[in-house]
C-alpha cells in the first residue's frame, strides 16, 4: 500500500487519516454550535441546568463522540506536525507517544466525568 | 540597479554568501532576468547558472527572484524588482551544486515514482491508440508541465519531506496519466499513492499555483487524485 510506509499514523492509509480529519472536524464544529446555542438559550444558567443537560444519554453520547473526535483529530494533526519538523526518529517517536498518551488519558478521564457525576 | 547574487563554490568557499553587484541597465527597454545574468557572466565567468532555450520552454533556469520562484528567461526585471534591487537565489530546498545550480535528483526521483508514461496492457493497434476529443481535453492543463521545479521547490511540504511527498510537479503528472482514457493502470497507480505522505502532505496552500510559469494548477490536480482515492476506498 503506497510508496511510503508508515506505522505510527492513525489510519494506516492516507485516505483514512484524511477522512477521519474531515469527519472529526465536522463533529467538533457541530458540537460547538450545540453548546453555544444551549448557553445562549439559558442565560444565567444554574449548576442544575448544566448538570441536567449532561445527565441525558443523548448529550453523553454526543459528548463522547466529540471527545473521540478531538483525540483522533489531534492525533492526525500532531502526527503530521512531528513528521514535518522532527527529523530524528527517537525524539519524534517519544513526542508521538507522549501525544498519544495524553489523548488517551483525556478520553478515559472524560468518560469518567461524563458517567461519574 | 543592485543585484544581490547567491554565490557558492563548494571547492573554494566554506559557506555560501551574497555578492552585491551594481548593474547598469540599458535605458528605454526592459530586460529579462536571464539577460541580467548574462551581463554579469560577461564580467565574471565563474558565475554558474543553467539556461538553454531562453524562451520558457526548456525549464532550465528556474530560480528564486526577489523571493519568488520563476523562470529567469521569461521574467521581466520590471516585474520582480523591488526598491531598485534584485536578489537572485537558487531554487529553495534542494542541495546547491554551485551558485544558482541545484541538484534536482530528489525532484526527478519523485517524478519517476508516478510512472510518467502511458501504461496499456492491450495489444498495440496498427496505427495509434485513439482518443475522443473530449477525453483528450481532459489532459489540457496537465501535459504542459516543463519540469522546471519552480512549484515543488516553493512547497513547504516538499521542503520538509522531499523524499516522501511527491510534490506538486510529480502529482500533476500522476493525474495526467490517471486522467488518460488510454491508460489501463489506474488501480495500480492509485494503490501506489495511498499512503500518508505521497499525496496527503499537500495542505492546499497553493504556492505551486502562484509560481507556475506555465499557469498550471497542481493543487486542482491533487484534489482530483484525492477524490479518486476516496472513491476507491469508500
Amino acid at each position: 500500500m503506497g510508496n511510503v510506509s508508515s506505522v505510527t499514523n492513525l489510519g494506516r492509509s492516507g485516505v483514512a487519516d484524511w477522512l477521519m480529519q474531515r469527519v472529526s472536524a465536522y463533529v467538533l464544529a457541530l458540537y460547538t454550535v450545540v453548546l453555544f446555542v444551549f448557553i445562549i438559550a439559558n442565560p444565567g444558567m444554574s449548576y442544575d441546568t448544566w448538570a441536567g443537560l449532561f445527565g441525558q444519554t443523548w448529550m453523553r453520547i454526543v459528548t463522547l463522540m466529540a471527545l473521540l473526535s478531538i483525540g483522533a483529530h489531534a492525533w492526525v494533526g500532531l502526527w503530521t506536525v512531528t513528521t514535518d519538523y522532527m527529523k530524528s526518529a527517537l525524539p519524534r517517536f517519544l513526542v508521538q507517544a507522549a501525544c498519544g498518551l495524553t489523548m488517551f488519558v483525556y478520553v478515559v478521564w472524560g468518560i469518567q466525568i461524563l458517567w461519574g457525576f | 540597479m543592485l543585484v544581490s547574487l547567491y554565490r557558492y563554490n563548494p571547492e573554494a568557499d566554506n559557506a555560501p554568501f551574497m555578492q552585491d553587484i551594481e548593474v547598469e541597465l540599458p535605458k528605454g527597454r526592459d530586460l529579462m532576468v536571464l539577460d541580467v545574468l548574462n551581463l554579469l557572466k560577461e564580467k565574471d565567468v565563474t558565475l554558474s547558472y543553467r539556461r538553454s532555450c531562453r524562451e520558457g520552454v526548456c525549464g532550465s533556469d528556474g530560480m528564486n527572484m526577489n523571493g519568488k520562484n520563476g523562470l529567469a528567461c521569461i521574467t521581466p526585471v520590471s516585474q520582480v524588482i523591488k526598491k531598485d534591487k534584485l536578489v537572485l537565489r537558487p531554487l529553495p530546498g534542494l542541495p546547491v551544486i554551485r551558485d544558482l545550480v541545484v541538484d534536482m535528483s530528489l525532484f526527478y526521483k519523485q517524478y519517476e515514482k508516478v510512472m510518467p508514461y502511458l501504461v496499456n496492457d492491450q495489444p498495440a493497434p496498427a496505427i495509434e491508440r485513439l482518443q475522443t476529443p473530449e477525453d483528450r481535453e481532459k489532459l489540457d492543463g496537465l501535459y504542459e508541465c516543463i519540469l522546471c521545479a519552480c512549484c515543488s521547490t516553493a512547497c513547504p511540504s516538499f521542503w520538509w519531506n522531499p523524499d516522501k511527498f511527491i510534490g506538486p510537479a510529480g502529482l500533476l503528472q500522476a493525474y495526467r496519466f490517471l486522467a488518460d482514457s488510454r491508460d489501463t493502470a489506474q488501480a495500480e497507480r492509485l494503490a501506489d499513492l495511498d499512503d500518508p505522505f505521497s499525496v496527503f502532505r499537500c495542505r492546499g496552500i497553493m504556492n505551486c499555483v502562484s509560481v507556475c510559469p506555465k499557469g498550471l494548477n497542481p493543487t486542482r490536480a491533487i484534489g482530483h487524485i484525492r477524490n479518486l482515492l476516496l472513491q476507491r476506498a469508500t
